[in-house]
């Protein structure tokens, strides 16, 4: 009986997170607005905190940054030109995403390449393997 | 030979990464680099602190080098950068201008009172929106402006007199040189 309480409780807790939040602008009675507003909170780092995306962040920066983005919502701009507006400002290290760019490849393809040349010296050395085996039996 | 060169490779690889994140560990990373440096000023218009009749706009930056400081009274480094800023504007050598940033006009104008004023002018920015479009995100951070009105650096955290030695007064100097 008591565990299931506290089942109960936890999954209540994980339900009521969403109360929590820390955001204090108005919502959006368009879905669509609503949601360009929520993504891009998700998506936009708090500088002053460094590992909190603004939506989680209860850093007065954070909260300017949410005023911020809120107004630019409702004035109709896109979720691109937004995102622009505050790199333009702040830099590529706002946006919790790198974009792919000629400073950025290596860090996207970095692994990738890593990846694949360690392939590569599995091959080599497994054939090689295998041709000393054949030699050893002749 | 080939044989080698396969052990040795791996090695430079890791010796390259060792040195990155050597660097890596004396790096600052609550310092982040302004995309606006060499871009002019932002449009902005401002009340000022003494007088809030009277707006302090982009103008006000062109026509000599000067200095932004952006600082507020919760600021506890920029109580630390107060005695610096006050020896540096004694010095005359360019005006600063205070930008007074998420700030309480009484609280401000008295602290400036009591602790002495290295301003020309002072921005006052209440809500902080103007600093969004500055890129600011905390304080206290300096700019150092051209006459034509152009970021062309910027200190993040307290002025020290080294700093002033080290960073603002060489690239002053070179501005001077350059003529603007």
């Amino acid at each position: 009986m008591r565990t299931w309480v506290l089942i109960g409780a936890c999954l209540l807790l994980m339900v009521t997170h969403v109360v929590w939040a820390i955001d204090s602008e108005p919502p959006f009675s368009d879905p669509i607005l609503e949601y360009r507003y929520e993504h891009l909170l998700q998506v936009i780092r708090c500088l002053q905190c460094m590992d909190e995306n603004i939506a989680n962040s209860d850093a007065p920066l954070a909260a300017d940054f949410r005023r911020q983005i809120h107004a630019m919502v409702a004035e109709g701009r896109s979720e691109q030109q937004i995102k622009q507006y505050m790199v333009n400002r702040y830099g590529d290290f706002v946006l919790y995403d790198p974009p792919l760019q000629t400073s950025t490849w290596l860090l996207w393809t970095g692994p990738f390449l890593l990846l694949g040349i360690a392939i590569l010296v599995v091959i080599l050395v497994v054939r090689r393997r295998a041709r000393m085996d054949e030699e050893r039996e002749i | 030979m080939r044989r080698r060169l396969f052990f040795i490779l791996p090695m430079l690889v890791l010796l390259a990464l060792m040195g990155f994140f050597w660097r890596g560990l004396y790096l600052n990373p609550t310092i982040v680099s302004s995309p606006l440096i060499g871009k002019p000023v932002p449009d902005f218009s401002l009340s000022r602190l003494h007088n809030p009749k009277a707006t302090f706009d982009q103008n006000q930056l062109k026509g000599q080098i000067s200095l932004v400081n952006v600082w507020a009274t919760w600021c506890v480094a920029c109580r630390d950068e107060q005695q610096t800023l006050l020896a540096f504007s004694q010095q005359k050598v360019v005006p600063i201008y205070g930008f007074d940033y998420k700030d309480d006009r009484q609280s401000a104008l008295q602290w400036l009172a009591e602790r002495g004023n290295p301003y020309a002018a002072v921005a006052f920015d209440p809500i902080g929106n103007v600093a969004i479009n500055w890129g600011v995100y905390g304080a206290p951070e300096t700019f150092l402006i051209d006459a034509h009105g152009i970021i062309r650096f910027k200190y993040i955290g307290p002025i020290t007199p080294k700093v002033i030695r080290t960073d603002f007064l060489p690239r002053i100097q070179a501005l001077r040189r350059e003529g603007t």
